[in-house]
């Protein structure tokens, strides 16, 4: 094996290419060339680091210096400065505030966190299986098919506490052993990789920065519950996971631990990819399935649920991507281990996309149970511009906001759906003074009556019934009554709509007419807004000057 | 265990043999449905239910630009703004020269770097006028 001086591992995720990552790239190849270092310093292309906003980010071994927002001239100077004469460039550097520059593990942003998902993201090259393989990778498949009957498999899935990270939180455990105990000759195992909510992107990260660990808990799946076969349902959006994915598959299969007779027993899994096309009712799991049969994206009655009769008809296990990246982490350090971390009921961390009015953003993973506070503070460095603590959304268009007076409340499944807002998949989105609660809850309505597939009335209509009364309010139209409306109409929605959607679609505006009723409330009687967000005194309507294309239905 | 591909995986590829114009063209919709033996009513209403299909022919570049929370919060509506002014073109239009369509896109899951954007299969973020400005110029550049 070849042996380097240094190692410069460069972000390779989505964002930080999308950020000019992959000029500084070139640029570095190209002094490293002139500067007759190639042989002695390897280049590492790697996943997600997480701190998003920091990159382009390169993190050079083994020093553990931190780069940051890099540009290609930039390029020059870390070659002739650090490469060659060891002196780390400070003004390039991740600079705490008191003026030191600190090495990764000492930055507050990861000290804090508890990778278990993201243990190799930023790490290792994905498109590469033996570095996988190197960090235990397919240990835990191998454990499983080599001394573990299937059942023994689900009852330590069941024991570890994993509950489902879409965002409902259902025991995985308890789904795998439903869709274990069905007689059919064929079953399948089916990974949502749908991620839509706006404002999450942890699934697209997992997916681009460590793509095994997922094939690798669908794997374990199939071998649990009988599977032979598997789909991966990816949006179209993100074509670098698909890209990833792909040479993933093929090299786990050319490996043997995917396709016929994986590690010589007599277990076969075949795995593919199907793309979607662009809508977010496919992420609901009953729309998805249809949408790989080739159908419309429509969701269907539950039950059945999938477990006994979903894709083709067939007993499936449909996870989302965290849940499966999870998997491997139980099967090879045992639930035990998984049970130590999180709070009983609640075990195991949960990756959150960190975004919005926060002074660090980016994909964090930290133990559940954690307060939204120390995310917020300790780990994203508090507000932009020392301005007030708002509130905090999750689960995207379904979930509420968390208001400022509930900061430390846990982060857990019950405790979040007790305050009207839910875990969802992750989408963690913080708001500042500046935020108009209302334009919010209109922003995410529009969201939903845009994606609305249209199957059912009261999610079809109801939602632009409600997006109708808060163009008005917002607009300064609003009249007394209009709140009460709003209330009605949305409950009505929740409890009469066919799938989880439309069920949850009146969440935003409820939850936020429940903790900030007075911003609802100054909009329609003093045709204020407190944020200077809304305009009062326009005609209703958007300034837009196009309308959006609108799904036909 | 090779099983037969699914009509939106057809469609996919139908729609990926015209890289010109990303379209879905009513000759080939008619020629699956007769192949397959799959009703046209079928088909138009699995491609009119994505958006990524178009029954229309598209520009040369397709620009999906995000309109979600995060990049609402980081004044995204502006850039949509300057982008329709730029091209001349509102949202769901192409350009004359047929280089671009501009559509509007669900969340890309660029958040930290917002507002961002995709070109094709390119993503962009931390846009701004001018930047928006650079991208479009280095694409004309290059396609005409």
């Amino acid at each position: 094996m070849k042996i380097y001086r240094i190692h410069a591992l460069i972000c390779a995720g989505g964002q930080c290419i999308s950020a000019g990552g992959d000029s500084f790239e070139s640029a570095l190849k190209k002094e490293l060339q002139a500067a007759d270092l190639a042989e002695e310093i390897q280049i590492v292309e790697t996943g997600c680091m997480g701190s998003c906003e920091m990159g382009p980010m390169m993190v050079i071994y083994p020093e553990g210096v931190v780069y940051v927002r890099l540009k290609p001239e930039d390029a020059e100077i870390i070659t002739k400065e650090h490469f060659l004469k060891g002196r780390p460039v400070e003004h390039l550097m991740w600079r705490k505030e008191e003026g030191a520059f600190p090495r990764l593990e000492e930055v507050p942003f990861f000290a804090h966190q508890t990778k278990l998902v993201l243990r190799n993201c930023g790490l290792i090259n994905p498109e590469n299986i033996e570095e996988y393989i190197a960090r235990d990778g397919y240990q835990g498949l191998a454990k499983a098919i080599a001394d573990k009957d299937p059942k023994l498999v689900i009852d330590e899935i069941k024991k570890s506490g994993l509950r489902g990270r879409g965002g409902a939180g259902f025991p995985t455990g308890r789904k795998w052993e439903t869709a274990y105990l069905q007689t059919s000759d064929i079953k399948y195992v089916v990974c949502n990789a749908d991620e839509g909510d706006p404002g999450a992107y942890m699934d697209r990260s997992v997916l681009e920065g460590d793509p095994h660990s997922v094939i690798e808990g669908m794997a374990i799946a199939a071998y649990a519950i009988g599977a032979q076969k598997g789909y991966v349902y990816v949006r179209a959006e993100y074509p670098l996971a698909i890209k990833r994915l792909t040479h993933a598959i093929k090299q786990a299969k050319q490996s043997g631990v995917l396709g016929q007779q994986i590690l010589g027993s007599d277990f076969s899994f075949d795995l593919e990819i199907r793309v979607g096309a662009g809508a977010f009712v496919c992420g609901e799991e009953t729309a998805l399935l249809n949408s790989i049969e080739g159908n419309r994206g429509e969701p269907k009655k539950k039950p059945p649920f999938p477990a006994e009769k979903g894709l083709f008809g067939k007993p499936t296990v449909i996870n989302n991507v965290e849940t499966f990246a999870n998997i491997p982490v139980i099967m090879t350090k045992g639930a035990d281990f998984f049970q130590t971390i999180g709070v009983p009921n609640n075990t195991g961390t949960k990756v959150f996309s960190l975004a919005g009015k926060v002074n660090t953003t980016g994909l964090i993973e930290v133990p559940l149970g954690i307060s939204l506070r120390k995310i917020i503070f300790d780990i994203g460095g508090g507000i932009p511009h020392n301005k007030q603590f708002k509130g905090a959304l999750t689960g995207g268009p379904s979930g509420g906001v968390i208001p400022a007076t509930h900061i430390d409340t846990p982060i857990d499944y019950e405790s979040l759906n007790s305050l009207g807002s839910m875990m969802g998949s992750g989408g963690l989105i913080v708001m500042d003074e500046d935020s108009c609660m209302v334009d919010i809850a209109k922003f995410f309505l529009k969201f939903t009556v845009d994606e609305s597939c249209g199957k059912c009335t009261p999610c079809r209509e109801g939602t632009k019934q409600m997006l109708n009364i808060l163009e008005k309010i917002t607009s300064g139209q609003g009249e007394e009554g209009d709140i009460e409306r709003l209330e009605e109409l949305g409950n009505t929605i929740k409890q009469t709509s066919l799938c989880n959607l439309g069920q949850s679609a009146p969440n935003p505006v409820l939850s936020t007419i429940r903790w900030f009723r007075n911003e609802y409330e100054s909009h329609i009687r003093d045709k204020k807004c407190l944020c200077n967000v809304c305009t009062l005194s326009s005609p209703v309507k958007e300034v837009k000057k196009h309308a959006r294309k609108k799904i036909s239905h | 265990m090779q099983e037969k591909k699914s009509l939106i995986e057809k469609l996919h590829d139908i729609q990926d043999n015209h890289p010109d114009q990303h379209f879905l063209p009513e000759k080939e919709i008619m020629a699956l449905s007769e192949n397959d033996r799959i009703a046209p009513s079928k088909v138009y209403g699995v491609a009119t239910f994505y958006t990524m299909f178009s029954t229309k022919p598209r520009g040369k570049h397709i620009i999906r630009i995000c309109e979600n929370q995060t990049c609402h919060m980081a004044e995204a509506e502006q850039l949509i703004e300057h982008l329709q002014d730029l091209l001349g073109i509102g949202i769901g239009e192409t350009t004359k020269d047929g280089l671009f369509t501009l559509e509007l896109s669900s969340c890309l899951g660029m958040c930290s770097v917002a507002p961002s954007m995709m070109i094709d299969e390119q993503p962009y973020g931390n846009l701004t006028t001018e930047k928006v400005n650079k991208i479009i110029h280095q694409l004309q550049g290059g396609g005409l």
